[in-house]
């Protein structure tokens, strides 16, 4: 079936199968940052952003997508706060493999936007953001330090 | 010392936050051929019989591999120093399956969805066959390799993979006339790797026949070497590419994929790739070995050790891979930790198992064995009625010092001598001591409600690559604008390694880290190099770069001297510039001339490196825990650990290093666990029912690193990679001790273990 998607400001049309998932179609329009983990919607690292908000985009249709303004990494490269956050991120080390970093910072960057700036409150809401290599530690200093958050 | 010692940010971490395409599913031709391995159903069985004509006539399948297509070539999947010191005993594909997600066939098909229905389409008719699924009782059961034509397994009709021995002193007369001895046994379990990358391979056919494999590996020249020999064509005409990985720890120490998309694209001549799900990741790579491991600890009246007994048996699941070296790690990565005993003992054994295989894991053997040790010498202290500090303070080896272990037990071979230049542990400890407030907390006990906090502390050493095996190279070039490419046969995994090593270079030759370009892991374009496994890079790959940069500057000077037609003790190359008695010139200028117009020559040094010893880094662990004794939950609070690593070449990556190790062990520790059901069938197969930790889980880390100097490593390093994972059970495992009374022999400590301790210790 042929469908539109509103990607990073851009309406793009595809033809995908009424199963296929809104990270399947994404990566076929070239979008890599977008990545595939655990199959089971528990390891974050689809994570896009859906009218400003986090969503799995491993678990969400791409058909279930129209009508709403879908964010990538690949959207943010000239936004202000991106650039921040990515900066902070590569200062501490916190990348590592990479592979979850993306997802990582598409939901920092939507926890900017809501304000929040208790640190329990913030590592709540990227509980759902998991990463094998870094141990969280030095994401957190780099996102405190985004989000000025002191001690 | 200007551009190591630098935590700079890591060269291709930019490119990959933003999003680039950098891992190999991201690179795949977009007209690859999808492959899926049809997979074994059963813990235990014979192929009788097998029908793919359904599938092959399917619409969109190009081929379907069973083991009648592929030649019967026996092989270890471990991805080690050739001769391997695994068995080979695994073939591409058998007529014999010996655990559940075990390979039964090949698919290639156009799409997903055609691959998948293709597997359905494919008849097998299995003998099932009863598994072995307590390693306990393996020995005694019928064989898992029964099969002629496989090699290095120490006895097949037994189900013994391997075996190892060795002991120094007489360790029964030693124990005997100790004042206090201590016995423990411990089981450690099976733990996944879970990388976020699942591993992922494609290939294809370049346009001069050869086959390009693409592969989220940690051994690309091993992959190489596997490759060539299962299926059979010469190494010169395979070329292995690892791009940006996605994470390893081990897990992809291995050939995995690589062996079945590069059989269908020889088969198709077609661009295939295959992505493991992650159900596949679970069920059918790498878990880390599960072992029983009993210590005997023998001191004096003081505590002054004068015996250690260590006896494991170990559960490598249905082939042999890495199984030997895991063992033998298990002592020698803990032992020489108290090196000044009369005697130790240490024996072993691996057996198979129906049990998804078992692999390289970071830290291998050594968190399995210092769990064991190092719980033991909790005991020991608090038998003696000691401060557990002061225990390890007394007892602990220290620089200058050497123990016989580190020549006797190598990696499935005899090891390498070695007098300890670099050790800081005494440090490590005092300061973990202070920083912890050890001292204060040691004694109370503070309690709320069902909640009670506890304290526990571990040290631990690693090793820095495997003594006269591992090999690391670099090839250095100078471009004509005067900046450099880096080639390394080094595998950068996510641990920043192209970004120390270019540091490494940038050292040397005085240039900016930016003049250094880093381009690794190409089996036809970069050097030589085992792979990034046994915490070698930094070390092995590192000295390999040290000399080559030095051999670099070597040549320029030797360059520059007959540019200015002087004699090279008159020249000076100081990074930026090339110095002669009476000209100068910039170092672009300087390569410009030399490969437009003046003695026209490319400058290209190379250089290798084999460690004659690996020193350890070390590391001392204290950590608080919060136990209910209610629920039974165990919640970290706290973990100090201060690391020596020598020299660290970038503070920060070093750091991460050991918090991701750290929270690694603390999931070993507390919440991972691979589980089967009473047929042999992964119940943990998925990220919903294996729990790796989150940020929530693991409580505040703090790591120190307290520096030494190593001679022999690049500007003082040594490894950092795998030591962070070690102390966490033991120290966690102390730490209940401590809040409780109660000592936890089975990891992980999940809240029902603990009830029921806590419960015979009331004695309900």
């Amino acid at each position: 079936m042929k469908i539109t998607l509103t990607v990073n400001g851009r309406k793009e049309n595809l033809e995908v199968e009424p199963s296929t998932t809104l990270l399947e179609a994404l990566r076929m329009l070239g979008l890599y940052s977008v990545r595939k983990g655990c199959d089971t919607a528990s390891c974050g690292v689809c994570t896009v952003l859906m009218d400003s908000k986090p969503i799995l985009s491993c678990c969400s249709l791409a058909v279930q997508a129209q009508g709403h303004s879908i964010t990538t990494v690949e959207g943010l490269e000239k936004d202000k706060d991106f650039e921040e956050i990515r900066k902070n991120l590569l200062s501490e080390g916190a990348d590592q493999c990479g592979y979850c970093g993306p997802s990582l910072l598409l939901t920092v960057y939507s926890l900017k936007k809501r304000n929040i700036k208790s640190l329990q409150e913030i590592q709540k809401y990227l509980v759902g953001n998991l990463c094998r290599c870094t141990g969280y530690h030095s994401q957190l200093r780099a996102i405190k330090e985004f989000m000025e958050v002191g001690e | 010392m200007k551009y190591v010692k630098r935590s700079i940010k890591k060269v291709d971490g930019y490119g990959i936050l933003s999003g680039k395409p950098a891992y190999t599913d991201d690179l795949a031709p977009r007209n690859s051929l999808i492959v899926k391995l049809l997979r074994s159903p059963y813990a235990f069985a014979r192929v009788r019989k097998i029908d793919t004509s359904e599938a092959r006539s399917l619409e969109g399948v190009e081929c379907v591999l069973t083991h009648e297509d592929f030649p019967r070539i026996p092989f270890t999947r471990a991805g080690q120093g050739y001769p391997e010191p695994s068995p080979y005993d695994k073939f591409a594909l058998d007529s014999y399956v010996r655990y559940v997600g075990d390979e039964v066939a090949v698919v290639a098909a156009k799409d997903e969805q055609t691959a998948e229905k293709a597997l359905k389409l494919i008849e097998v008719d299995y003998e099932v066959l009863n598994p072995v699924l307590d390693f306990e009782f393996s020995e005694k059961s019928p064989p898992i390799h029964p099969e002629d034509g496989i090699s290095g397994v120490e006895n097949q009709q037994n189900n013994v993979c391997s075996a190892y021995e060795m002991d120094i002193g007489n360790i029964e007369e030693e124990l005997k006339k100790c004042a206090h001895v201590v016995k423990h046994r411990v089981y450690t379990q099976a733990q996944a790797h879970v990388m976020m990358e699942p591993h992922a391979a494609f290939s294809y056919i370049d346009y001069q026949g050869r086959l390009v494999v693409v592969t989220s590996s940690q051994v690309p020249f091993h992959i190489r070497r596997i490759l060539s020999r299962v299926l059979d064509i010469p190494l010169r005409n395979i070329r292995v590419v690892k791009p940006r990985i996605g994470g390893g720890f081990g897990g992809k120490q291995a050939v995995h994929g690589e062996i079945y998309v590069a059989a269908v694209t020889l088969k198709t001549g077609k661009p295939s790739k295959i992505i493991y799900s992650r159900k596949e990741v679970f069920e059918s790579s790498y878990t880390r070995h599960p072992m029983r491991i009993d210590v005997t600890l023998g001191s004096d009246e003081k505590g002054v050790l004068k015996a250690i007994d260590m006896e494991i048996l170990s559960d490598t699941g249905a082939y042999g891979e890495h199984a030997l070296t895991t063992l033998m790690v298990a002592g020698s990565k803990n032992l020489p930790l108290y090196n000044r005993v009369n005697a130790v003992r240490f024996k072993g054994k691996v057996v198979y198992t129906n049990h998804t295989p078992a692999g390289a894991y970071r830290g291998y053997g050594a968190v399995q064995g210092n769990f064991a040790l190092e719980s033991a010498m909790d005991i020991l202290a608090s038998k003696l009625g000691l401060d557990p500090v002061k225990l390890r303070q007394l007892n602990m080896i220290r620089e200058g010092e050497t123990s016989p272990i580190f020549k006797i037990m190598g990696e499935g071979r005899e090891g390498a001598e070695m007098t300890i230049k670099s050790c800081k542990l005494e440090q490590c400890v005092e300061l973990g001591k202070r920083i912890f407030g050890w001292s204060e907390k040691f004694s109370k006990r503070p309690e709320s409600g069902t909640k009670v906090r506890g304290v526990g502390m571990a040290i631990a050493m690693q090793g820095s690559g495997i003594a006269k095996i591992d090999m690391g190279s670099a090839i250095l070039k100078l471009n004509d604008d005067g900046s450099f490419n880096l080639l390394v046969g080094a595998t950068d995994l996510g641990t920043g390694s192209d970004t120390i090593l270019a540091q490494i270079a940038a050292e040397t030759l005085n240039v900016p880290v930016k003049k250094v370009v880093p381009y690794s892991s190409d089996t036809d374009l970069t050097p030589f190099d085992t792979g990034a496994y046994a915490s070698s890079t930094t070390y092995v790959s590192g000295n390999a770069v040290k000399r080559a940069a030095e051999k670099m500057k070597h040549l320029i000077v030797q360059h520059g001297s007959k540019l200015f037609n002087c004699s090279e003790e008159e020249v000076v190359f100081n990074g930026e510039e090339i110095i002669g008695p009476e000209q100068r010139l910039p170092l672009s200028e300087f390569a410009t001339k030399l490969y437009y117009s003046e003695n026209q020559t490319q400058l290209c040094s190379t250089a290798s490196f084999v460690g004659d010893e690996a020193p350890p880094p070390y590391m001392s662990a204290f950590c608080e825990i919060e136990l209910d004794t209610e629920t039974g939950k165990i919640t970290p609070v706290r973990y100090v650990a201060v690391v020596d690593c020598g020299v660290p070449i970038n503070p920060n990556l070093a750091r991460v290093q050991v918090e991701g190790a750290l929270v690694q062990g603390i999931g070993m520790a507390l919440y991972e666990e691979v589980k089967y059901d009473s047929k042999g069938r992964l119940m943990t197969n998925s990220m919903m029912n294996y729990r790796i930790p989150s940020r929530l889980d693991i409580g505040d880390i703090e790591v120190h690193f307290v520096e030494s100097y190593e001679p022999t490593g690049p500007y003082g390093a040594k490894s950092v990679a795998e030591i962070g994972i070690d102390t966490p059970p033991a120290a966690i495992s102390n730490a209940v001790y401590n809040a409780v009374g109660i000592r936890l022999h089975d990891l992980p400590f999940t809240p029902e273990k603990v009830l029921k301790a806590l419960r015979v210790k009331e004695g309900f």
